[in-house]
């Protein structure tokens, strides 16, 4: 079983690295987004502190979405998704690492990234450890949620919008409670309540979640 | 692993609320090659899906060795003794044919580096190992795919069009392939619209003659 999963990050690796595009993408789109703002609402600090939090979970929150409406179709089309369906091991598990290692790759990229341009939308050097907090606690949530909507669509040519439609409702939570602690933090009150609470939501997304990919892929798979 | 009976129980399948067909019931043996024939759309390929276990019947049972393989401990053994190769072959283009059948086998069992790479000679990819699949012909790619009949130690195939964009030489070696597997005690369903006749032991089913 340990083998399994390792052979299948290894084989997500290789695909990643052969395909930088892919990659990249959702990176790029979260730097644009976040870098256009104070260049369309002017410099002025105070009003791009207040804006900052918002600014990066929902650039976070897009670029997230924008590259998991691929993720199954590529394993979808050319049959792999048969294959790993009708294996021995668990599909709950090798879609847990599939989900796991995109987000590696595009969450972990993302927090990684925002200390940067929350300094550059004038944020104060101290709220910058709650927004990677934060930001890591909630990324995971928007991976695996989102690759719920994915497996649901896999088997449409064009899932994009549905996809949006689907799990944009489900994102809501972890938007107001990552940007309700940023604003806490930027007002000097304490957020573990909300930190609490993503880490809640982030466990729930971590157990359940994989068995609901796995449900929507055998009904794409059987389509 | 030595393979157990299969038996179809009045199988039925219906897609769009179109029949496609009813009470299909039949027994194979170990040592059986099975070649499901029929026009497009009679649903070889509906059957062969149901059998591998990727769509549900709508009606009907499906033993092996007795026992359902819908649920339950009979499921548990039709996957570890099913292989099924679909008309998507599953190899990857951005990976290399070594590392395809790596993963692949590794679904079920995981195999040794060395074991491919003979795999790989046998269905004449000799030299293609580290090349990636996207760089190869559609014949190939299926000989990628079709390489690991050669890799693993499943007693019962299940084939969806096996022969496709393979050349007259790659037919005849694979098909020799299918016999000796046959002939040590193996099962192999198959669909295909290239003859079989030759083979011996081949049984015909006719998808277009059941209604």
């Amino acid at each position: 079983m340990r083998r399994v999963v390792w052979l299948l990050f290894c084989r997500e690796w290789r695909l990643a690295w052969r395909r930088p595009g892919d990659l990249l993408n959702p990176l790029v789109f979260f730097a644009l987004v976040v870098s256009l703002f104070p260049l369309a609402v002017g410099p002025e600090p105070t009003m791009l502190r207040s804006m900052a939090p918002g600014v990066i979970w929902v650039a976070a929150l897009l670029a997230t979405l924008l590259s998991l409406d691929g993720l199954f179709r590529s394993d979808y089309d050319d049959g792999s998704l048969e294959q790993w369906v009708l294996s021995p091991h668990p599909l709950a598990l090798m879609v847990l690492v599939k989900v796991l290692h995109h987000w590696l790759l595009s969450g972990l990229a993302m927090v990684l990234l925002a200390p940067l341009f929350g300094l550059m939308l004038a944020l104060p050097l101290s709220s910058l450890p709650v927004l990677v907090l934060t930001l890591l606690l909630g990324t995971p949530v928007l991976s695996l949620l989102g690759a719920v909507g994915a497996a649901l669509t896999v088997g449409l040519k064009s899932g994009g919008v549905l996809l949006a439609l689907l799990i944009l409702p489900l994102y809501i939570p972890v938007l107001i409670l990552g940007t309700g602690a940023m604003d806490a933090a930027l007002q000097g009150m304490p957020v573990t309540g909300y930190a609490l609470w993503l880490g809640c939501l982030a466990m729930l997304a971590l157990s359940l979640a994989p068995i609901a990919i796995a449900a929507g892929l055998r009904i794409g798979v059987s389509e | 692993m030595k393979p157990l009976p299969v038996e179809l129980d009045s199988l039925a399948c219906e897609r769009d609320q179109r029949e496609l067909f009813a009470s299909l019931s039949l027994r194979l043996e170990p040592g059986e090659i099975l070649q499901v024939a029929g026009p497009n759309g009679s649903g070889k390929t509906s059957l062969l899906r149901i059998m591998a276990g990727l769509l549900p019947a709508s009606a009907g049972e499906i033993h092996y060795g007795g026992r359902s393989v819908f649920h339950g401990a009979g499921q548990e053994d039709w996957r570890r003794h099913r292989l099924f190769i679909g008309h998507a072959p599953a190899v990857k283009g951005a990976l290399t044919a070594e590392e395809n059948l790596s993963w692949l086998c590794a679904l079920s069992e995981p195999v040794a580096v060395e074991a491919i790479w003979q795999a790989l000679e046998q269905v004449g990819l000799r030299g293609f190992e580290d090349i990636p699949c996207h760089n190869l012909s559609a014949g190939q790619h299926r000989r990628v795919a079709l390489a690991r009949l050669y890799l693993e130690r499943h007693p019962v195939w299940i084939l969806d069009e096996p022969f496709t964009a393979i050349d007259k030489a790659g037919v005849a070696a694979l098909e020799k392939h299918i016999v000796k597997h046959a002939a040590l005690g193996g099962m192999v369903i198959m669909t295909t619209h290239h003859g079989l006749e030759h083979l011996p032991g081949v049984r015909q089913l006719d998808m277009g003659q059941l209604n």
